[in-house]
């Protein structure tokens, strides 16, 4: 995970399109520049942070099930909760469930756990939209490379 | 227009919205009349989708709308999104 450039996401460790269900798994940087200010003497990973990863978690779940024709948009956070922390180092697992593929629009519900433990879950919908433009998609592409996207579900990826 | 199927709908978004129940008529358009935002739009369209089972086809009547010359009207009066929710879930079977 690099937090300052909001990579969350470390590798997708399982992806299920037909149960539309996600797992990926990563590891909290041992230090970053968001530590240093959340909090001073005592590291935890910002909430925002955790639900920010549950949403791209649950994003790739959502625009691979669309073959990475649309990108989904964050457009609402409920039912989040923060139960523990979260420190430096830490290995996590997000695990995503697709509750709704609407028109231009879906609902997924994640969950962060580390070593079995429940530390946050998000309810996020999204909204579905067309590529702005083609350095969304090809910058996207190119993460999804990274983590691990299988490379046919990226139209002309 | 089923006035069960309107029903269920006025209900869903005077929940979802905030909006008296009462002030919510079949002639009533989401957006002029009710200023249903697109957030919330986004919620109402959860809820009636899961409330019958169907999967409105929003982008494609935004598209009707935006490029086929189709008055929003048909899908943004309630009576006409009521027509069209009675129709999807005619053709589920």
């Amino acid at each position: 995970m690099r937090l300052e450039y909001f990579q969350m996401i470390d590798r997708i460790a399982e992806l299920d399109l037909d149960a539309r269900t996600i797992a990926v798994e990563c590891t909290l940087p041992e230090e970053s520049p968001i530590f240093e200010g959340h909090f001073p003497g005592y590291p935890i990973m910002p909430g925002v942070l955790m639900i920010e990863t549950i949403a791209q978690a649950g994003g790739w779940l959502v625009m691979a099930g669309l073959r990475f024709r649309q990108m989904a948009f964050l457009a609402k956070v409920s039912e989040a909760k923060m139960r523990s922390f979260l420190a430096p180092g830490q290995a996590i697992r997000v695990e995503a469930t697709q509750d709704h593929d609407g028109s231009g629009y879906a609902v997924v519900s994640g969950r962060i756990k580390s070593a079995g433990k429940l530390i946050s879950e998000a309810t996020i919908t999204y909204r579905v939209m067309n590529f702005p433009n083609p350095a969304l998609r090809d910058g996207l592409f190119e993460v999804a490379r990274r983590v691990g996207v299988p490379p046919e579900l990226m139209q002309d990826g | 227009m089923s006035a069960a199927t309107f029903d269920k709908v006025a209900d869903i978004i005077a929940e979802i919205c905030g909006i008296d129940r009462a002030t919510i008529t079949p002639e009533s358009h989401a957006i002029n009349d009710l200023g249903i935002d697109s957030l919330d739009f986004l919620d109402v369209a959860f809820a009636i989708d899961k409330a019958f089972g169907i999967k409105m086809p929003l982008e494609q009547w935004t598209q009707e709308v935006n490029e086929g010359g189709v008055s929003d009207d048909t899908y943004f009066v309630l009576k006409g999104l009521a027509e069209n929710i009675d129709k999807l879930v005619a053709a589920k079977g």
